[in-house]
Parts: C-alpha cells; structure tokens; sequence
C-alpha cells in the first residue's frame, strides 16, 4: 500500500540527533549502509520523518529522493509515528472473512484518521496488520496491547470511548 | 582480448567483457531495449533485450542480453520463436497498465515502446491490468511528469542521478504503487531540480516532455498589435535537422530560417550575435575582476541550469558567477530597449522568442532581474523539438526549402559565437578575445583551444589548462554535465583547483547536447557519439567563418557606439547584467 506523509509535527531531541549523528558516523565509508543507517535512525525515533531523513541525507551524501525510495519501498519503515493510541487491526485471512475491513473503515470514519496515518495532534495511529495469530477470535484488533476480539461495528464507539 | 562466439550460427571473434547485446551489435543485430542506457542504466528490468544462450554445451537457457557478458565459445540465438513469444509477452505486460493515448501523445512515432509494440503485433488489451490514474505534475515550468505513461524504466532516474550527480527524481514506494516522483511526494517545481531535460531525452515513452509554449507562439504570430521576433541559439541549427529525417550533425542553418520566416515571425535574428556580446561584457567583467580584486575564479553563465545548480547546491559561489546574462536574456533586453528605441517600437509591442536546444531556458525567462525595459526580456522560449512540431504542423515541406539568410540587423555572429554551443566553447571564445585586451594587440590568427574542447568522446571529470598571455598566466577550466561541475567545484573549495576562470555548462557536452533537443532512441544514443556529430557542426561554422573572434563583429561594437557606450558601462550593466539567488537545498 502507498505509504501516507505524517502530518504529526515533528517532537525530535537534541540527544535523538546526537545519537543518530554517532550511528551516521559509525557507518562512514561502508558500503550499502543506508538499510542499517535507517533501522537505526527508526529504533532511535520511532519512524523516519522529513527532519530525519534530510538529516541522514546531508550526512551522507545521498540524494533524500533516493531515501525516501528505500523507506517508501521496505514495509519495515514507517513514515508516521505511533499515536499515544496505537491501534492495530487484523486484516489476516481469517479476520478479513468475518468482516475486520468493515471495522477498520469505521474505526477510521470514527477518529478521521486514514489507515497507515497518524491523527496530527499524534494521538491516534491506525494500522492493518497481517494475521497476528489469535484467529479464535476473528475479527480482532489491538490497541496499545489491549485485545479485542469478535469485533462487531457497533462496538467500535465503546471501545474508542475508553482511549479518548 | 577476444573471445569467440556463435551468433545465430555465425562465428564472430568479440572484445571480452562485452555485453551479449554488444556483442549482437558487431553482428550487426539490434536487440530490443527500453530500459537500458550504456553506462547510465544497466539494471536488466525490461525484460526486451532477452535472448538465448548456450555455455560449455550447456542447453539453451533466457537471459537479458544488455547486462550478460560473452564467455569463450557461447552460442548466442537472437531471433528464436521462443524469444519473440517472450518479447512480446513482456511488451503486453508493460501495456496492461500503461495509458495508451498513442493518437494525441507527445512522443507518438517517437515512442520506443511504441515502435517495438508494433513490431511485435503485440495485442494492446491482452492484459488488463490496474491503471492508476496519476495527477499530471505539471508544477515546474520546463517538465512536466506524466506517470500514467510512466513504464517505470527508470532511465530518467539514472539521467538525474547518475549522469548529472543530482538525483531529485526516482522510484518511490512499492508493487503496483511504485511511481517515479520527488522526496516525500513533493511536485518536480519545488525540488531542487535544475530544469535540464535530460530525463526527457532519456524517456524512451510520453511520461516526461517539455512544457510547450508554441500555441503562445502562434497566437503572438496572430496578434496584429504584436511585433514577433526570434533569435536561434548556435545548437539549433545543428540539431533541427534530426527533426526532419537528416542524420545527426548536419547543418540546417539556411532552411531553418526559411522556415522561420515562413512561419510569420517579424524578424529572424541569429543568437550568435549576443552570443559575441557576451564575450565582450564577460571578458572584461574577468579582466576587471583580476585587476581590481573581484572575486575569482570567475564562472561562466550562459547555461541557466548550472545556474540554478550552482544557486542550489553550491550557494558559497553564487559570487563567482559572472553577473552578464545568457545570450538569450541579453538578446531579449536589446531587442526591448535598443531595438525597440531604434524602430520606434513601444517594448510592450515586442513579443520575442527564443529557439533553444535547452528546457532550462523555460525557467529562465522568468528570472527575477531579467526585464531590462519593464517587461520580460523574453517572453518565450521553446526547444528545437517545439520549433520542429511548428514547422511540421504549419505544413512546411522543411527538406524541399532551399535557405535563406538571418534577417538584419542581428544577422551575424562571429565563429567564437557558434562554438558557444560546445562544452569549452565559451572559454575559447573568451580567450581569443582577453588575449587581445592583455596583449593591448590582436593576435596574428585566431587562438585554438584544444585542451579544453571535449576529449576522445568523453565528458568525464574536468578539464584544465594555463595559457600564457604576454606575461600573464590565465589558468582555466571547462566542465560539462552538473556531475562534473560538483566534482570541480568541490577540488576549488578544497584548494586542491587553483583557476582564474571556470566554463561550466549543465548538460553533458555542452548544449548540443540539452535537453531540448529532438529525440533520439536508446539504439542510437548508446552507439552514436551525437554531442560530437552535433559539435562537429559548430565547429565546422567557426573554421568556415571568415570571422572567427567576437571582437572582430562589428555589429557588436556597433551596439557599443549606438546605446551602451562601453564594456561594462552603467548602460550596459543594467541591460546586459543580472543577479543571483542563493536558494540552498
């Protein structure tokens, strides 16, 4: 799926940039380094925003065309951060016959958040995932580790409320 | 050393290293391509070129003969019924989601896949892919992007990015959903794109061309209240041809005018002219630099996409670059404040139009400071493909004109005008004339530059030389192509480049070579030297020209005693001079 442009504003540390200004220089010189710089750059913000990626792009030497290609091509990247509510929902095999795209869209009809974004004031994410293995309770959707399962539509506004 | 090889059954003795496909060449058998550019794109993802092959009497297996090496006694079959199914099954994947507008498109009887399409008698709907429908980007003012034609060659990607060092394009997400575009989405006119155009010549389809401005053209030509001109630059007449079935590197000056005229223009000019203006504006711009301490090296800037490069990625040195406008802005400003005076025209009656090999020029003539009378100096300038379309379209039988000569009084530039169109053709032109202000006489013949003009067919790296004049050593250097100018710029910075004044044009080659130019395809590019076939018309104008230095025009000094009195005079440097951004990443 095309990856969506955050529309989070961008909350990065000095120590964030120090730390990947270290992981930039640790990989100085070495070839095919922009996949391991990126991991890094991710574990130490979460996802790879403009004001990363420009970074590691002055840093570098790197056209940010060309990173931006390699964290919109790997499904490992992400462009939006975690919302303070990461939500999660099953749209393995199992799921996705009993119904989890229907929930998923009123989910997103609900927060006015698109699927693979984060809401702009960095509350909400909304994810699909692939199967997540507790098909026993088809359709299913986590958020922030809390399971639910045999998800109906009309439980979708309850559930929100607790999370608002 | 050679390797042996069976080519169809024939016994051909080829280089080791070569590529099947360059292999097949030397059999003289052309293998189908659309992604593969030498040198630039050798990725094997089209798919066309596959062939089959036989190693160590191994059975026949399909490889992608662009990025396959011969070994010693392979069998190489080219035109297998097996090869054709698979070529042709490729070419109606590539049209299941490809936008086939082929009556309207720009590129139609240019189109490589086009071409092949037909070649193939590939059915058109045998696939039924997703068609995605993409915004046209038509944001930037020289290309525009359309990625419904897109076929995801990636050949404008490696133009940008490995042949110009910039990279402000490529293919971005994945699947279905992959599409060439900019960083994080952004629209090609707000990157920092130089405009050079060299993606749309290396487009093999219609996914990238030039803004065309000649229906602006034509309904200037139609205004009763409008006086139209055009000048050409020098390439024009060395490319234009191309347009009409000549081969690469003839000379169409006579009936490029011809049909100039033919299409209603007021007046046809010839750019040469400011071209040697430019010369004498920029040549004591240098020698005044040297003596009074101005800051050198002194740049050229006469290509505006090393200009928008330079204000882009190397803003430290938007003060190097010399403060006299292009030929084509110079032209414009004298036509709408000298001519315009003389004819007793008001200015704003003049509609003036450019004719250039370049797509930089687009965004040129909508500088800031480049509107010496009040109104743009130009007001359009379209490549030699938008002047070849008017031709074409206005039913001018281009082959069947005998010629005929530039209108007065801007009919004549001099031999160091038309070598402006070549990488090192500026700096020798200028040289021929500073070597006379610093000697204080003229040199018995024209000075010759061979350093610094394009070597054995290449445009790599940089080119230097120290040429002694009376007492003084002038140490210069030419680049061509913005890779190459950042690999220079960077030895100038680092000290490791020691130059008085550097010659820098955007497009590898020089603008024989622009991105305006008329279309070639891969099969030529990659096996015909055309910057050198283009050049070699310039340079045959300056050996012929009975002029061959920009002092020596006298339409030039002419300009000088009429409206700007001397080089680099007050008048003439708020006319002739113009002033940079610094506009960083």
């Amino acid at each position: 799926m095309k990856k969506k442009l955050t529309t989070v504003e961008f909350r990065g540390t000095p120590e964030q940039e120090a730390k990947l200004l270290a992981v930039i220089a640790k990989y100085e010189g070495v070839d095919g380094k922009m996949m391991p710089v990126l991991q890094e750059a991710q574990d130490i913000y979460g996802y790879l925003p403009i004001e990363v990626q420009k970074i590691i792009a002055e840093k570098t030497g790197t056209p940010l065309e060309e990173i931006y290609g390699i964290a919109t091509f790997y499904s490992q990247f992400k462009l939006n951060p975690n919302g303070v509510y990461s939500i999660a929902v099953c749209l393995g095999t199992a799921c996705y016959v009993k119904g989890s795209q229907a929930i998923i869209e009123e989910i997103s009809r609900q927060l006015g958040v698109e699927v693979g974004s984060t809401s702009p004031d960095g509350k909400y994410s909304l994810e699909a995932t692939r199967c997540i293995g507790a098909c026993g309770l088809a359709p299913v959707m986590t958020i922030n580790g809390d399971v639910y399962g045999r998800m109906t539509k009309d439980q979708v506004a309850g559930i929100l409320a607790k999370y608002r | 050393m050679d390797v042996n090889v069976k080519i169809n059954g024939k016994d051909y003795a080829v280089k080791q290293g070569m590529t099947v496909l360059e292999a097949a060449r030397v059999a003289n058998i052309d293998i189908p391509t659309l992604c593969y550019l030498k040198d630039i794109n050798e990725i094997g993802a089209c798919r066309l070129c596959l062939v089959e092959v036989s190693e160590g009497g191994k059975p026949f297996k399909m490889v992608t003969a662009c990025v396959y090496p011969v070994s010693e006694g392979m069998q190489i079959l080219t035109n297998t019924p097996k090869i054709n199914a698979a070529r042709k099954t490729n070419l109606q994947l590539v049209l299941s989601n490809h936008e086939k507008k082929c009556l309207t498109c720009v590129r139609s009887t240019t189109c490589e896949l086009q071409r092949l399409c037909n070649e193939y008698k590939v059915d058109e709907d045998y696939f039924k892919g997703d068609q995605p429908k993409f915004a046209i980007d038509a944001s930037s003012p020289a290309i525009i992007r359309d990625n419904n034609k897109c076929i995801l060659c990636r050949r404008c990607v490696a133009a940008c990015k490995t042949m110009q060092g910039i990279g402000v394009i490529g293919a971005n997400d994945r699947g279905f959903d992959t599409h060439i575009g900019c960083q994080f989405e952004k629209d090609l006119g707000d990157v920092a794109c130089v405009n050079c155009g060299q993606c749309i010549v290396a487009c093999p389809v219609g996914a990238l061309y030039e803004r065309d401005d000649t229906d602006k053209v034509r309904a200037a030509i139609t205004d009763p209240t409008k006086k139209v001109y055009i000048c050409t630059a020098p390439s024009v007449r060395a490319q234009i041809g191309e347009c009409f079935g000549y081969a690469p590197g003839t000379d169409c000056e006579p009936q490029m005018v011809e049909a100039l005229k033919m299409l209603g223009f007021d007046g046809v000019f010839d750019m040469n002219l400011t071209a040697d203006l430019t010369i004498i504006e920029e040549a004591n711009e240098l020698i005044s630099r040297i003596q009074n301490g101005g800051t050198l090296p002194m740049m050229t800037s006469c290509s505006p996409g090393w200009i928008k490069y330079c204000e882009h990625y190397f803003p430290e040195f938007t003060e190097n670059l010399s403060t006299c406008k292009s030929p084509q802005q110079m032209f414009g400003a004298l036509m709408k404040t000298y001519f315009a005076q003389k004819e007793g025209i008001d200015p704003k009656d003049i509609f003036f139009v450019s004719a250039i090999p370049c797509t930089a020029k687009k965004f040129e003539v909508g500088r800031p400071d480049q509107s010496a009378s009040g109104y743009p100096d130009v007001d359009v300038a379209v490549t030699t493909r938008e002047v070849g379309r008017m031709i074409q379209q206005a039913g001018i039988d281009f082959r069947a004109l005998k010629g005929t000569e530039f209108d007065k009084p801007f009919d004549f530039g001099s031999g160091a005008g038309a070598i402006f169109g070549a990488t090192g053709g500026v700096m020798e032109a200028a040289l021929r004339y500073a070597a006379e202000i610093i000697l204080g006489k003229p040199l018995e013949k024209p000075l010759e530059t061979p350093e610094i003009r394009r070597q054995n067919g290449s445009d790599d790296g940089y080119r230097t030389a120290t040429y002694k004049v009376g007492d003084l050593d002038v140490k210069v250097a030419v680049a061509s192509g913005t890779k190459n100018a950042k690999q220079l710029l960077e030895d100038v910075k680092s000290g490791k480049l020691d130059v008085q004044f550097i010659e820098i044009m955007c497009c590898p080659g020089g603008c024989v070579n622009g991105g305006g130019q008329p279309y070639q395809p891969a099969s030529v590019r990659n096996t015909v030297d055309l910057r050198a076939l283009r050049a070699s018309v310039l340079y045959n104008d300056d050996i012929n020209c009975d002029i061959r230095e920009s002092q020596k025009n006298a339409a030039v000094w002419k300009l000088y005693e009429e409206f700007f009195g001397t080089p680099n005079s007050h008048k003439a440097h708020e006319v002739l001079h113009t002033s940079y951004i610094k506009r960083g990443l």
